[in-house]
């Protein structure tokens, strides 16, 4: 199957990969920060807390920020 | 449960609104509808400010709504002209008129603060009014809250499932998506790109192919209200061409509304405008035919989820998977929505 890779243009882009043949998710943030996740509450969270844990460093995944932000 | 307000919604398709008086309630407000002698289409509060009777259950007279218990007559802006017995029209004699925009075949109304209603903010969907395709539509109310329909819409791996012999096929579940979402305008966007997929009966009938085929499913949903799914069929590895039109495939712009009408009902306005088989009945017939039969499996199952979230905490357990991507996309848009223009509504 074929990835789609983006369809949409602008400034602020978040962008979700399903990786075909895995279950595995990879967001990415319009600032370019990347990460993997295995389901899609933990990685929304992760894009959304923007500029937070999205510095190029390889750093530990940062845990849960403790807001909500998207509805479960 | 919430409604975004300050917000354009669906009323009506065009086609139904006339010298009738055409009564639709959008997020909990009564609205009345009609269209002036000018052809003119008008959204006015649907309740008479003297004793609450709903205006669209009284008559048109030229261009004034003369309510059917005691007369009171309101023009197009909702200004009372007219009360029985006197002269004296009281200074608060008047019902709210609603900004009305007619676009795309759609009677859009705006909910809100008539102040903040920018008709350049309405979404567009112009192959519903575009020559170049054929087009076949229909509105089904729902007894469900309008998040449902969201959830349903956004994630189309439920047609394997629930639409089996229509439009799902086992390579729509077993495809991975990609989801975008435009933080500054307020877009959802899912792809969900099939390379060699069976072809379902709802594409095979209608565009005549025979075998299998590449099926790209585009999400764009543009909330609170308009939700629109490029859809493209092609002859399997026919792919659209670097430059040029993309003629060797079929393409389907299908088209929902979703327009909360109560906390608990919800109008599923939806059409397909196909570019191809332009002039065949026969073909209009079985989509509207198919499509309905689609809309209505969603319905009843959605009907169902209600009564089980409605008799639910508020708070109720889910779990998401990879699926939801981009309807988790579409609840935090519709939330941020909420907090802009909120107001509440009894659950």
């Amino acid at each position: 199957m074929s990835a789609p890779t983006g369809m949409l243009t602008g400034d602020r882009i978040y962008r979700v990969h399903w990786m075909p043949g895995t279950d595995t998710l990879r967001g990415t943030c319009h600032c370019g920060a990347e990460r993997v996740a295995d389901e899609p509450v933990e990685l929304w969270e992760w894009l959304l807390a923007h500029p937070q844990g999205h510095q190029p460093a390889p750093a530990p995944a940062p845990g849960p920020t403790g807001r909500l932000a998207v509805p479960a | 449960m919430t409604f975004a307000r300050d917000q354009w919604y669906v009323a009506a398709y065009g086609s139904e609104v006339g010298r009738d008086l055409l009564a639709r309630t959008v997020l909990g407000e009564p609205l009345v509808l009609y269209r002036t002698g000018a052809g003119e289409a008008v959204a006015l509060a649907d309740r008479c400010v003297h004793r609450r009777y709903p205006l669209s259950e009284s008559r048109l007279d030229g261009d004034t709504i003369v309510c059917g218990y005691h007369g009171f007559t309101y023009d197009r802006t909702g200004t009372c002209v007219f009360v029985p017995g006197q002269q004296r029209i009281p200074r608060t004699a008047r019902v709210a008129s609603y900004p009305v925009v007619e676009q795309d075949s759609f009677i859009w109304v705006w909910i809100g603060e008539r102040d903040r209603a920018d008709p350049a903010s309405i979404p567009r969907a112009p192959w519903l009014a575009d020559p170049r395709y054929t087009v076949v539509r229909g509105m089904a109310p729902l007894n469900a809250r309008y998040g449902l329909l969201v959830d349903n819409l956004m994630d189309l791996s439920h047609e394997t499932y629930l639409h089996g012999g229509y439009i799902g096929t086992p390579e729509v579940a077993d495809t991975p998506i990609t989801t975008e979402v435009d933080e500054d305008r307020g877009i959802v966007y899912v792809s969900r790109h099939m390379d060699d997929a069976a072809c379902p009966p709802f594409y095979a009938r209608s565009t005549g192919i025979q075998g299998r085929i590449t099926r790209w499913q585009d999400i764009e949903y543009h909330p609170p209200c308009l939700y629109l799914l490029h859809s493209r069929i092609a002859p399997q590895g026919v792919y659209p061409p670097a430059d040029g039109e993309d003629n060797e495939a079929f393409h389907a712009e299908i088209v929902y509304a979703i327009t909360p009408s109560t906390a608990h009902t919800t109008y599923d306005f939806w059409a397909v405008a196909r570019d191809f088989a332009l002039d065949d009945e026969s073909v209009s017939e079985y989509l509207h035919q198919s499509n309905h039969t689609v809309v209505m499996q969603d319905v009843t199952a959605l009907n169902i989820l209600e009564q089980v979230i409605a008799s639910e905490p508020d708070k109720y357990q889910e779990l998401s998977i990879n699926i939801d991507t981009g309807g988790l996309a579409a609840r935090r848009l519709l939330a941020r929505m909420v907090g802009a223009g909120t107001v509440g509504a009894a659950r």
